[in-house]
């Protein structure tokens, strides 16, 4: 069965859009639920929204300081779920985080309350295919859509696999590596694409390093559309409300809709 | 004794091929990484059962590292303690510490799998200076990362692996100790996965870690049943004592015993109890026992010991330990501070913090929780060098008289 997140992502492919899914680190600041709203009004077909981890092994520094920000003020994920709870943005959410918060509140009791917080899906990037059972099994007993990870090192027969059992969207990496924001798109990132691409008609979104609407534009040319998260999250950290990331948004969404 | 010899089981044979040790381990890793693990388990599965690798390897052992290691009588702190221990002496091996074992037997895998790059995590830096000593050895660049904490209160290392050739990055992050080193190796490793290995440093990561240090270290134990059997006359000792921080020479010991009645005891330091304060966790690629707060985020360990400040524990311990084949009962900093002045002054062995937690243990426990006339024992790991000016910091200059005990 199609997922709320699948079939609006599909929706708005068919409309002809190349996907724009942006990060938001829950917590961050006491604004972020703004933040999280400006960025939906700016264009956003869908937005994640990372529940900070002690210790991301993913993240380069950039989601790493937003974390530990987050963190200190004391940010848990309940909170960051009872703050979603409050509002409905009008695209769907996406939780990303490591799985030990999951593990510890109870697969099932986790993706509950993703779901009784309006949150479709669900991004685990710790728990290969290996270990993403279970996870997936109760994530969609409660109705919520697993998005699974490939990497360029990905062997096809697994990438298969993952594109198969992938729920929501296919999530590429871009590159080996961390989060984090780059000069340019490696070029793996095209390769990525298009070998998602000829396995499944599944959303095909890449992301890690995508920082600019130049990048969105060269990366969408292959992929569906892409995820930025450091990028984005430099403004916030540097001092920018709302109406900042509105406009970082705002010139992803142009250039993506411009091609 | 009945031991468990399944796959999984608490034998301490082969992990399931889900890397399980009971309900704990696994490959809890990112995407980018499980070919990476994928290889390196099959290099390993055969490596290890190459007889051509295994000669190569005990050679190496032998006569660059210096095994095996004496089995020595400590009779001054026997008559005093009342217990009889035997002090398996790996602080005797080459760079100073069991860590060589693990490294040298990583460094033929790399060169195995065409790799040529090695970076590491260390706490009290001595598997960062085996890691680097292998890579002089083999020709391999070498990246060490070290929480800032640690690269201060073991400067002495950090200069030895600087002295070897290798990189040592200091990391800002979190504790700055070594939970925050595996996470800046783990960064590394997925940057550049195709070039390089991660030569983690202890029985804990992603299957197949914990199963691949433990085979590599259990060399250990194989030596000192073999010694302990000779001196007991074919007997075995009533307890096998070690420090655990990850876990590698405990379980490097343990395995040589394991199928005997021997008690098998791990000493954690008290502020890093994961087995007894943490709760079943997922971090750095295997599910174990951690210490962590309500919501799973990761709590940060603190001891005097650098190279036991971490908040989680090797998988196979945790099985071990929910099993109840084996106890991990906890020392404070100032029993283990009493500990290193009492074998410096009694046997004339200065410890490292790390065993110096077993010392501890055998000290506190010696006529209580092991009976007079037991024999006990200890697996000395490392050498107090690394410690010496730390302990004289702590100390305030004042060497003691080790009559605490
Ligand atoms: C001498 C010594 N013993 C023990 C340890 C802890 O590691 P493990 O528990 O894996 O033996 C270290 C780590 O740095 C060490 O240097």
């Amino acid at each position: 069965m199609t997922g709320r997140l699948e079939a609006e992502l599909r929706r708005r492919r068919s409309e002809g859009a190349k996907l724009l899914v942006p990060y938001v680190t829950g917590g961050l600041s006491p604004e972020w639920t703004d933040v999280l709203q400006a960025v939906v009004a700016a264009g956003a077909d869908a937005v994640e929204v990372g529940i900070p981890f002690s210790d991301p092994v993913m993240d380069g520094p950039t989601i790493q300081e937003a974390s530990i920000r987050a963190l200190a003020r004391g940010t848990t994920p309940e909170s960051i779920l009872a703050e979603l709870a409050r509002i409905d943005v009008g695209v769907p959410l996406v939780a990303m985080t490591y799985y030990n918060l999951a593990f510890r509140m109870g697969d099932l009791r986790f993706a509950r309350s993703l779901a009784a917080a309006g949150v479709a899906g669900a991004i685990l990037p710790d728990l290969p295919l290996e270990e993403s059972g279970p996870w997936e099994a109760e994530a969609a007993a409660a109705g919520v859509e697993t998005v699974l990870l490939a990497a360029p090192v990905t062997p096809d027969e697994r990438l298969a696999e993952i594109a198969a059992r992938s729920r929501g969207f296919v999530y590429g990496v871009s590159r080996m590596g961390v989060t984090g924001e780059r000069a340019s798109v490696a070029a793996s990132a095209g390769v990525m694409a298009k070998r998602l691409k000829a396995v499944t008609d599944k959303p095909v979104l890449i992301g890690f390093g995508v920082s600019t609407p130049q990048q969105a534009v060269e990366v969408s040319a292959e992929a569906d559309g892409v995820v930025v998260a450091s990028a984005l999250l430099r403004v916030v950290l540097d001092g920018g409300g709302p109406e900042a990331v509105g406009d970082f948004v705002a010139g992803l969404r142009e250039a993506l809709d411009a091609g | 004794m009945t031991v468990d010899e399944t796959i999984g089981g608490a034998g301490m044979g082969r992990p399931g091929d889900d890397g399980r040790f009971g309900d704990f381990g696994g490959r809890f890793m990112p995407e980018a990484l499980v070919p990476a693990c994928l290889e390196l388990e099959e290099a390993f599965a055969q490596a290890w059962g190459d007889p051509g690798f295994r000669a190569e390897l005990d050679d190496l052992l032998r006569d660059y590292a210096g095994r095996p290691s004496p089995l020595t009588e400590a009779r001054n702190l026997s008559e005093r303690l009342g217990v009889r221990v035997l002090l398996k002496r790996d602080e005797l091996n080459h760079t100073g510490s069991h860590k060589i074992n693990n490294v040298l037997g990583q460094a033929l895998l790399t060169r195995r799998m065409g790799k040529r790059r090695l970076v590491a995590e260390t706490g009290a830096g001595q598997h960062g200076v085996a890691t680097a000593t292998a890579a002089a050895l083999f020709g391999f660049d070498c990246i060490v990362y070290m929480g800032e904490v640690d690269v201060e209160r073991q400067a002495l290392n950090v200069f030895r692996m600087n002295l070897l050739g290798a990189e040592v990055r200091p990391v800002a992050s979190g504790s700055r100790t070594l939970k925050d080193a595996i996470n800046e190796a783990l960064r590394d490793w997925v940057s550049s996965v195709e070039t390089t290995h991660y030569c983690l440093g202890s029985v804990m990561g992603p299957h197949p870690y914990p199963w691949m240090v433990r085979e590599l270290q259990r060399v250990i134990g194989d030596e000192a049943r073999a010694q302990t059997a000779e001196l007991l006359d074919g007997g075995i000792p009533d307890v096998v004592v070690a420090c655990v921080g990850g876990g590698s020479n405990a379980a490097g010991i343990f395995a040589g015993f394991v199928d005997t009645d021997a008690r098998l005891v791990g000493v954690q330091p008290e502020g890093g109890a994961a087995i007894g304060r943490g709760l079943p966790g997922v971090v750095h690629g295997s599910k174990s026992l951690l210490l962590q707060d309500e919501h799973g985020q990761v709590n940060e360990a603190h001891s005097v010991s650098a190279g036991l400040d971490y908040p989680g524990v090797g998988p196979e311990h945790a099985h071990l330990a929910v099993a109840g084949r084996a106890e991990y009962p906890t020392v404070a900093d100032g029993a283990v501070l009493e500990a290193f002045q009492l074998l410096s002054r009694t046997e004339g062995i200065i410890p490292a913090l790390e065993p110096a937690h077993a010392v501890a243990w055998v000290m506190r426990e010696a006529g209580r929780g092991i009976p007079s006339g037991s024999t006990v024992l200890v697996n000395l790991c490392g050498r107090g060098d690394k410690d010496a000016v730390e302990v004289m910091r702590l100390l305030k200059g004042d060497p003691g008289t080790g009559a605490g005990g």
